[in-house]
């Protein structure tokens, strides 16, 4: 592998995205957003085209030929994914709309079973709002304590007073990787740190799943949470994964068709897991796309995907750190292995949003603003940033070109 | 493709970077009201005396991009000394301005019909400077810094003049 980034990957697998053949303002896309949303494969769209074409009818109970064939398409990608995260059993695949649902699921499920006055939920300061909202809501509805972990030195937990935090929790959350400073958290020692106090562990995986090898067992998770659209998937799909006994004892989520077994006047019966928690038709080409893009993601090879960013993500911190020095921020870790390849930049005293407009002009595509993590925004003392993120398509060509748009913008904004 | 030069007009990045009436008044007499773009994270503080019905002092704070900050600094401007009833009539006429004239982007531009045109037309009113802000409305996303301050001086004047 050269210095800079797999050659295999990144420019080499850059064809098998159509968009990224596209111009933009009379450029080429030099998209740097997938933190947000990936690019999808010829693949992922071939599959989920051809679940239209040849073999489209709704799923489960269906007595005719195609809808069987549906029916195994959606299982066999349940199966897919519960490979792809090393889960023990396909059975504890719960498909969601996205991963904001999955950590809806267990805050309204399990968290509306299992919490009260008296206990406590643990997040962290780094959390996205999907991870924090839910915990609100239901701690105002239940009246629990919700408390928190800090960011300390170099975009890092500060876990200090961990056990403090941990003592009566119920549950600790946490982002496997920040979606704003790219750290990569220290799951393991966390959930056992979890376990030792009696609380379960939850995961946010969305920013974690699509970059890096997951097995759910390794990272002593009790549930985790990630997203298709970020993973070379569509939108629209989510996975939760929960152990199994957990899923069992949870009430169901949303009532309706598929999520139970027998139906009376006078109640109901819930269906097997993972079918208690899929109420209505559920939607089955993203799933078949989603596992279409679990297929491609195996190809590639996650752990070259890994080597990937971590060499490119290296390259970028020192290119803009050559041609900018300490005009430039980049938040978060400073050393490569212990981060994922988000960089959430601040420049002079430039506005992120005059920022962005300036390197869309350039076609360049980043995301500007508060990235859905506002109590990081007012820890980091910034209100927003300027966020560039790379994935298996990007190479060192568009680190150069998001240099030079940095440089365009310092000039236009002098 | 609009250009960068017609978004960033001379006039807009003049008042970006030297911003007129910034800071703050003191709460009374005058009233505050924040509003924020959730978008982006911008938040925009204005501060309005109102004295026999005349606009005698404004101010505004918060942060934002250039846009909403010169378009803030532009906003304080042009409302001095007018009555109530005139700065109600210009920011009808802004907002037609950065109207998307029913071109149905969804949720991008502001609702122009927010209050009802009750024969009190807008056709006689000048923006002046004001309309160097007219080329954000080829940059969408660009429409809700531009009339953020707007937005939060109405909801000012609304809470006292309802």
């Amino acid at each position: 592998m050269s210095a800079e980034g797999d050659p295999r990957l990144g420019t080499g697998t850059r064809a098998d995205f159509p968009l990224l053949g596209r111009q933009v303002h009379g450029r080429p896309i030099i998209y740097l957003d997938s933190a947000a949303s990936s690019q999808k494969p010829q693949c992922v769209l071939d599959a989920m085209n051809s679940y239209y074409e040849t073999i489209n009818a709704n799923v489960h109970r269906g007595a005719y030929e195609i809808a069987a064939r549906a029916t195994d398409a959606m299982e066999a990608a349940r199966a897919a994914v519960a490979r792809f995260v090393n889960a023990p059993s396909a059975d504890e695949i719960v498909f969601t709309k996205n991963v904001t649902e999955a950590i809806n699921l267990v805050a309204r499920s399990w968290g509306g079973a299992n919490l009260g006055p008296g206990d406590a939920v643990v997040i962290t300061e780094m959390e996205h709002h999907a991870n924090i909202v839910p915990w609100h809501i239901m701690a105002a509805e239940k009246g629990f304590e919700l408390r928190w972990i800090g960011v300390g030195a170099d975009g890092q937990l500060d876990l200090s007073n961990l056990d403090r935090l941990l003592d009566g929790a119920k549950l600790l959350g946490v982002t496997a990787m920040s979606n704003v400073l790219g750290t990569l958290n220290p799951v393991r020692r966390l959930a056992d740190a979890a376990h030792d106090a009696g609380a379960l562990m939850l995961v946010d995986a969305a920013q974690f799943v699509p970059h890096l090898p997951t097995d759910v067992q390794a990272l002593g998770a009790d549930f985790l949470g990630f997203t298709g659209h970020k993973m070379c998937g569509p939108t629209g799909i989510g996975v939760l994964w929960a152990r199994a006994e957990l899923l069992e004892a949870m009430p169901p989520f949303l009532g309706g068709g598929e999520m139970i077994l027998d139906v009376r006047k006078d109640g109901f019966l819930p269906n097997h897991i993972p079918h208690k928690f899929e109420a209505g038709t559920p939607p089955i080409a993203e799933i078949v796309g989603l596992g279409a893009a679990v297929d491609y993601l195996e190809g590639l090879g996650m752990d070259r995907v890994r080597e990937h960013e971590v060499s490119l993500t290296a390259y970028a911190l020192r290119t803009l750190q050559d041609r900018y020095g300490p005009e430039l921020a980049v938040h978060g870790p400073s050393e490569p292995a212990c981060r994922g390849g988000v960089l959430s930049m601040s420049f002079r005293d430039i506005h992120p949003h005059d920022l962005s407009q300036v390197l869309d002009d350039r076609g360049v595509c980043v995301r500007a603003g508060h990235h859905c993590a506002k109590p990081l925004m007012r820890h980091l003392g910034v209100p927003a940033t300027t966020r560039a993120s790379l994935y298996v398509y990007n190479d060192t060509s568009d680190v150069d070109a998001l240099a030079d748009a940095l440089g365009d913008a310092g000039e236009f904004f002098g | 493709m609009a250009g960068l030069e017609d978004l960033y007009r001379e006039i807009i990045l003049d008042h970006y970077r030297n911003p007129r009436n910034r800071g703050e008044l003191d709460v009374p007499p005058a009233i505050q009201a924040v509003g924020f773009n959730p978008l982006c994270g911008d938040e925009v503080v204005v501060y309005v005396e109102v004295s026999d019905g005349v606009i005698t002092d404004v101010s505004t704070g918060g942060q934002g991009c250039s846009i909403s900050q010169s378009s803030a600094s532009m906003m304080s401007t042009a409302v001095k000394g007018r009555t109530v009833a005139e700065v109600r009539r210009l920011v009808r006429a802004f907002k037609r301005m950065m109207s998307i004239h029913g071109s149905g982007i969804g949720g991008t531009g502001d609702d122009l019909d927010d209050e009802p045109d009750s024969g009190n037309g807008t056709g006689d009113v000048k923006l002046g400077d004001l309309e160097a802000l007219q080329g954000v409305v080829k940059f969408p996303v660009r429409i809700k810094c531009a009339t953020l301050s707007w937005n939060t001086l109405v909801q000012a004047l609304d809470e006292t003049f309802a």
